[in-house]
């Protein structure tokens, strides 16, 4: 990257623990540096004072370490050679593969126009009930797993990846643990999807900081082929609580006043930045992002989250059902803002009423189960509403369950049918008369 | 602003950057709030003044500040951020700053692309309704043009002070907005020549009108918990707190297009893209129910999504309301909608923590308050000059952190604005939509003597004490339920199961609305009054049951019917025979009263 008329400095005037400032002129802000070979990006600049901000750190950088200036602000090369490769969070190969030979182009570039974009209204399907059925996903529409740390939220991710018909998938790791980073591998190349793959990791080895370029690389990957190749592109980014982490890590070295839960005060407009890449444009190409907030104990009013909820289009939860033992995508606190836009226009006719039907008997099995663990006498409709949940759990919300959405449907009718009358399930007649299984 | 408007512009050089602050040196006086351009490469970067220290002017860049350096040269205006006012704003689709976004090119929107604001190629028909002779002063109406279905006025600039004399004015004809369309002398001989456009700076609030009396008069919304319940007038205020899932953005949708406004200005503030997406993509095709033109025909839409930058976030709530301070000084109704102002507060958050400004509460800046409360008192119902009223009634809504409301944005805006609508999560978790909680919520405007009498008349005699009447029946029910939930079933009276169902009929057949049904959506007044008076009756009949067990499955039966009725075109002929079978129902347990 060094050019030959690039001036070196070699004076360094002030280091703290993120950063070093150096006197320099005709620097650009947020331009790249390197400080005695470590990455670094201009955050401050006072008259001929410049404050470049070391990704990986200032230990062992010293008054006269060597300060090159790139003359760039953070770019990555963009191009089909991305397909099926690993790279670290500056876009350096680290499956051991040749650097890409691609356009150059910075990454947190500006925002599509509003007008430009289209009101997303393509399904993506994920085999998964607890989301085609009760949350349909649509592309262009950015969601994140609500999750505490010992869920699976990186398996179903995963899954998620796999099963959804996506021509591009670019997976984000921040701060995500090597084993979690080899488990996403050795899946991806399981399933023969190694092609339509392109990941950006930071793991846990890697220094903190350095993951707040991930998101952005991974969108910019994203834009290029939503926007010049007009391919439907699946983003997952994972953990975005350790991006935000990373966030307020710097902020506090920069001397700025946290706001809620020592977050930045600006977290809003930095997480509202990189969700809002997720966009439908007109040509066909669309930018879908799914992604990962761990919670502090299922806590949801916490800054991240908090700020998140305003920003995505809903939210995924998943929850372990104690009663068949296996994780579901709880359908009661999930939300997908979007499935009004799909749900029986392009799915089925009856997918709104018996996705509601539903979540609604669910809910009276839930009320039943509290019934019986305070001690009351159960009704026989309680009785049947506490077997159709186990039936509903197993069959449907379970997430190994992988089928398509019309069978969904035709699982909820069975169901309906094995416990409940016609009154009791409460659908339009003219859809009972259509749909409903006679035992 | 007085600083140097004829002289030479102020010229200054960029010697310091932290995100989008940036401090320019500067060769002569600036003007706080005054609007610069920072030249990089060749591209004009437009920012505000927002702090002066000596030859030190530090500004907010409106836009991303990659790439800036040390030296670039920056060019003062000798102006403040000003929106251009003129026929042409109808159906625009606006960025914060007033650029027209249908007008940019390319998908993505490109760093120092500024529109013109108001189309200048287009010709209007004018029509003057001054003469040469007629004595004006600013906000005279001069002629009109039609913008769409509006009868757009023209008037004499705001900024114009004192008095003047037409001494020419253009006759009927096509005119395109920056030609001169009437010359006026001032008293001492000074001669200014009008176009059918204008500037003003957006911070300040337009008072070109004789007074502003206090609102009586009621701006339908077509949601029943806002008019029933707790109205907002022509020129009030209020705001809507609510955690995220409640549907805040849902229940501004559902006003914007019900409204009884002649105009709704909605500005998107840093929120969602899509939404905003949704809003170009129905409006045109719904159709106002009042003019029987597509709804986008009334409607302007200032748009600063989250990610657009920050600065011009904060611009984009005064953008809307100078635009409706324009379209209410010629006498119209307008609504102005901000979703969301905790979106505005927190991008002054992020600039008054870049200017290393003590932090008030939650690191917000210390005048928050006042800030917010000096943009609600820009809202309002006014006579203006010319005998004529026009007003602007503002809802805007508010995001609290962690769905708290003790936090300083709501408590900063419940002190400014006079309506509370509060979305409660536990409503929207049961799918009690809009989920308004009637109990919390409140309307000040139910104090006014003259709101009351007002009512009276466009409702019916007693209205508000009605309206009371049937809150008290709310409240009783939440407070039987309360004991129920404690006490078990059969642990209360049988006479607390009837009061907690008459307080469910309220809320399933008032309160509850469908926003995406067709005929529900919309409720007339005139309906709602009918509506109340239905569940009144209800409420204040006396029922007879044997056991509790009776009680639930009745008034479900009841509600049923009358949900229906809410779904039927009002008194068609499905509606009279299910009003008819709701009555005989209602009858079979109904004991005769003793008079009162």
């Amino acid at each position: 990257m060094t050019q030959a008329f690039q001036k070196i400095y070699t004076k360094l005037e002030n280091i703290t623990k993120a950063t070093c400032t150096i006197k320099a002129e005709g620097v650009a802000n947020e331009e790249m540096a390197l400080v005695d070979g470590r990455p670094a990006q201009v955050v401050k600049i006072n008259r001929d004072m410049v404050t470049l901000q070391i990704f990986p750190g200032t230990q062992g950088i010293a008054t006269n370490s060597e300060v090159v200036f790139t003359g760039k602000p953070p770019s990555i090369k963009v191009g089909d050679e991305l397909r099926g490769r690993f790279f670290d969070s500056y876009g350096k190969p680290i499956d051991g593969g040749a650097e890409v030979d691609g356009e150059e182009v910075p990454i947190g570039g500006p925002s599509v126009n509003p007008v430009r974009r289209k009101q997303p209204s393509e399904l993506i399907a994920t085999g998964i009930a607890g989301i085609d059925l009760n949350n349909t996903l649509v592309t262009g529409q950015k969601i994140p797993f609500f999750a505490d740390p010992d869920q699976p939220y990186n398996a179903v991710m995963a899954d998620v990846a796999l099963r959804a018909d996506a021509d591009i998938i670019i997976l984000g790791g921040m701060g995500m643990s090597n084993d979690d980073y080899l488990y996403f591998k050795s899946v991806f190349e399981n399933a023969g999807a190694l092609d339509r793959i392109i990941c950006y990791m930071n793991t846990t080895d890697n220094p903190p900081v350095e993951r707040l370029l991930v998101p952005d690389s991974c969108l910019t990957a994203a834009e290029y082929f939503a926007e010049k190749r007009n391919m439907k592109v699946l983003v997952l980014l994972t953990d975005m609580t350790l991006y935000a982490d990373a966030l307020s890590i710097v902020s506090n070295r920069m001397d700025q006043i946290p706001s809620k839960d020592s977050m930045p005060g600006s977290l809003y407009s930095e997480l509202a930045k990189l969700y809002e890449k997720a966009v439908q444009l007109p040509d066909g190409g669309s930018i879908t992002l799914v992604a990962v907030t761990t919670l502090n104990g299922g806590d949801i009013t916490h800054a991240i989250p908090d700020n998140t909820g305003y920003i995505t289009e809903g939210q995924l939860f998943l929850r372990r059902d104690t009663e068949i033992g296996k994780i579901i995508v709880d359908p009661f606190r999930s939300l997908s803002r979007l499935k009004q836009l799909v749900i029986g226009e392009v799915t089925r006719e009856d997918h709104p009423q018996v996705m509601n039907a539903c979540v609604r008997l669910y809910a009276d099995a839930a009320n039943a189960k509290t019934k019986l663990d305070n001690g009351f006498d159960l009704s026989d409709y309680d009785e049947r509403c506490l077997k159709y949940a186990r039936g509903y759990s197993e069959k449907l919300l379970a997430i190994d369950v992988n089928v398509e959405i019309d069978k969904m449907l035709d699982t909820g009718w069975e169901l309906f049918a094995e416990h409940f009358t016609v009154e009791e399930v409460g659908i339009k007649h003219e859809l009972v008369d259509k749909y409903w299984k006679k035992a | 602003m007085s600083v140097n408007t004829e002289l030479k512009k102020t010229t200054g050089k960029v010697v310091g950057i932290v995100s989008n602050l940036v401090s320019v040196e500067v060769d002569g006086p600036v003007g706080q709030n005054e609007i610069a351009y920072i030249n990089l490469d060749g591209t004009k970067l437009m920012a505000e003044v927002i702090k002066i220290t000596g030859d030190i002017a530090s500004v907010q860049v409106f836009e991303s500040t990659r790439g800036l350096r040390t030296g670039c040269l920056v060019e003062f205006e000798g102006h403040m951020l000003e929106v251009e006012l003129g026929p042409g704003m109808l159906s625009r689709n606006y960025d914060g700053l007033q650029n027209n976004l249908d007008a940019m090119e390319g998908t993505f929107l490109k760093r120092g692309d500024y529109t013109e604001r108001v189309d200048k190629s287009v010709k209007w028909d004018f029509t003057p309704i001054a003469k040469v002779g007629d004595s004006v002063s600013s906000a005279s109406w001069l002629g009109e043009v039609k913008e769409g279905w509006i009868p757009h006025k023209i008037m004499v600039p705001f900024k114009l002070k004192g008095e003047y004399k037409i001494t020419s004015i253009a006759d009927a004809g096509s005119y395109t907005v920056d030609e001169v369309i009437a010359t006026l002398e001032s008293s001492n001989g000074e001669k200014v020549d009008v176009s059918m456009m204008m500037r003003w700076p957006v911070k300040v609030g337009v008072t070109e009108f004789k007074h502003k009396p206090r609102p009586f008069r009621q701006m339908e919304t077509g949601v029943r918990a806002i008019d029933t319940l707790n109205p907002i007038m022509e020129g009030g205020t209020g705001f809507i707190p609510g955690p995220f899932g409640a549907g805040k953005t849902v229940l501004q949708h559902a006003i914007s297009k019900n409204a009884d406004a002649d105009l709704i200005i909605i500005v998107a503030c840093g929120e969602r893209a899509n939404e905003v997406v949704e809003i170009f993509t129905d409006f045109p095709e719904l159709i106002d129910p009042r003019t029987g033109r597509s709804l986008m025909e009334r409607t302007i839409i200032i748009c600063n999504t989250s990610n657009m930058p920050v600065a011009a976030r904060e611009a984009s709530v005064y953008t809307g309301m100078s635009v409706a301070e324009y379209y209410r000084t010629m006498g119209l109704k307008v609504l102005l909608l901000a979703d969301s102002t905790s979106r505005w507060a927190q991008a002054l958050r992020e600039m008054s923590n870049r200017m290393e400004e003590l932090p008030g509460p939650d690191a917000f800046p210390m005048d928050l308050s006042a800030i917010v409360a000096n943009f609600y008192s820009r809202a309002g119902y006014v006579e203006l000059n010319n005998g004529k009223s026009g007003s602007i009634t503002f809802l805007g809504t508010v995001s609290p952190a962690g769905g708290n409301l003790k936090e300083p944005v709501t408590e900063s805006t419940k002190k400014a604005a006079r309506c509370f609508y509060a979305l409660q999560q536990e409503r929207a978790d049961a799918k009690r939509y809009p989920s308004i909680n009637p109990i919390d919520s409140y309307s000040k405007y139910l104090e006014y003597d003259e709101v009351i009498e007002n009512l009276d008349k466009t409702v019916e005699p007693g209205w508000v004490k009605k309206v009371d009447r049937l809150r008290n029946y709310l409240l009783r029910g939440q407070e039987v339920m309360d004991q129920i939930n404690i006490l078990g079933d059969d642990g209360v009276p049988l006479e607390y199961h009837i009061r907690f169902n008459k307080s469910e009929v309220i809320d399933f057949i008032v309160l509850q609305q469908d926003a995406f049904d067709k005929i529900d959506a919309s409720c007339p007044m005139n309906r709602q009054q009918y509506i109340v008076n239905q569940v009144m009756h209800i409420c204040e009949s006396d029922f007879a049951f044997d056991k509790y067990e009776e009680v639930g499955p009745y008034f479900k039966k009841i509600i049923n019917l009358m949900r229906q009725m809410n779904y039927q075109e009002f008194q068609n002929d499905k509606y009279k025979e299910l009003e008819k079978e709701l009555n005989e129902f209602v009858a079979t347990r109904t004991v005769a009263q003793e008079a009162v």
